[in-house]
């Protein structure tokens, strides 16, 4: 019954949270502290900087994450199932009506502007993840003084190596290298 | 046919995987990993089919990781396609939540942890600005005008001016179609 409870909470929080796993947190936030006391306001600061830190999509990580706390491995599977079951059935419907109209005149009018659209949103996402990574800070908070200088020296070198040299032009080998080599130089000259 | 639909659901399983293990900081890290494995290296899907699966991934509810993984499973095996790719999608964070919970401050304060993980973030960096680049430059070089004009549109919204994703969308589906039926009437 708890476990249900838990399914139930998460397939809401599924249904909600447009824009991808930043927009679900406040959601499951609201959810598992005030509409459920399972967790102390403190107690989801943890579950945000594990989600943020882990790899994997940020809205999965903090349903695993709170179910885990909750009930165990059990648990983990309930809230993670609940949050993507509502995607799964949208994108199910979606899926076949793509397939199904995909050459159609509005199917094709509609791709052609939501194309263009969508790499204006990469870029901007990228722009988001480039101003964190060297200046730990958004666009408008960016403070010069605060630039990470080893960020800046790995993220050059890494994307000279993956132009230029062909094993290494796999996103995955290139962001396991960064790792390895800018947390050794995190480590040697501090600031992590 | 049906023997090649189950051949591929391993496949489909582990690179989903991988593309989860590897989402960090945020979903949109799946852009180049997807653009590298499923376009240009499997040939799973197209770079087009790319862009319209990130499209409505975005337009869906949950997390963009995860529905465009779902899009890719269908086309490449229906509904147990599907399943495959959701397994792969949930699973590394199950794994590494399941091992982290049971020392999770230990973890986050880590100081190897924690370069270890500001190094993968400069690499995630670099990553991104490439697959835009790519992207951008591939409008620029067939003289794509409109497209390009979206794409700042889309972007100096969101970027600058905060704009909720979802209404930038559905902008773009509106003058999508609007643009579309004015071609063909130009055309004819």
């Amino acid at each position: 019954m708890m476990l249900l409870n838990l399914f139930w909470t998460f397939f809401q929080v599924g249904i909600l949270s447009f824009g991808g796993g930043y927009a679900a947190l406040p959601i499951i936030c609201e959810k598992v502290t005030s509409e459920n006391t399972w967790l102390t306001v403190a107690q989801f600061t943890d579950v945000v900087t594990i989600s943020q830190m882990t790899p994997g999509p940020i809205g999965i990580n903090a349903a695993t994450f709170v179910g885990m706390r909750l009930y165990g491995v059990l648990g983990a599977i309930c809230a993670t199932l609940g949050f993507v079951a509502p995607a799964c059935i949208i994108v199910t419907i979606l899926a076949i009506i793509y397939k199904k109209y995909r050459k159609s005149d509005v199917m094709g009018g509609v791709l052609t502007g939501l194309r263009p659209a969508s790499v204006g949103l990469i870029a901007s996402a990228a722009l988001s993840i480039i101003t964190t990574a060297f200046f730990g800070a958004e666009l408008f908070e960016i403070n010069i003084k605060n630039t990470d200088i080893i960020a800046v020296c790995v993220s050059i070198a890494a994307y000279i190596l993956m132009k230029k040299v062909k094993k290494l032009s796999s996103p995955i080998s290139i962001i396991i290298l960064s790792g390895v080599v800018g947390g050794g130089l995190y480590l040697i000259f501090g600031g992590a | 046919m049906m023997k090649n639909k189950y051949k591929i659901l391993f496949p489909l399983f582990l690179e989903t995987f991988k593309l989860s293990a590897f989402t960090i900081g945020g979903g949109y890290v799946i852009v180049p990993l997807m653009k590298k494995k499923f376009v240009e290296k499997l040939n799973w899907i197209s770079e087009e089919e790319m862009l319209d699966f990130v499209s409505m991934a975005q337009s869906c509810p949950g997390a963009m990781a995860v529905n465009a993984s779902l899009f890719v499973g269908y086309k490449m095996a229906g509904f147990l396609g599907q399943i495959a790719a959701l397994l792969g999608t949930i699973l590394p964070p199950l794994l590494i939540l399941g091992v982290i919970s049971l020392a999770y401050t230990a973890f986050a304060e880590n100081p190897v942890v924690k370069a270890v993980l500001l190094g993968m973030s400069a690499g995630v960096a670099a990553v991104m600005l490439d697959v835009v680049v790519t992207m951008v430059g591939k409008f620029v070089k067939n003289k794509d005008v409109i497209s390009l004009i979206l794409a700042a549109c889309a972007f100096t919204a969101v970027a600058f001016f905060d704009v909720n994703i979802i209404f930038v969308l559905a902008v773009a589906c509106i003058l999508g179609l609007i643009i579309s039926s004015r071609k063909k009437r130009c055309g004819k």
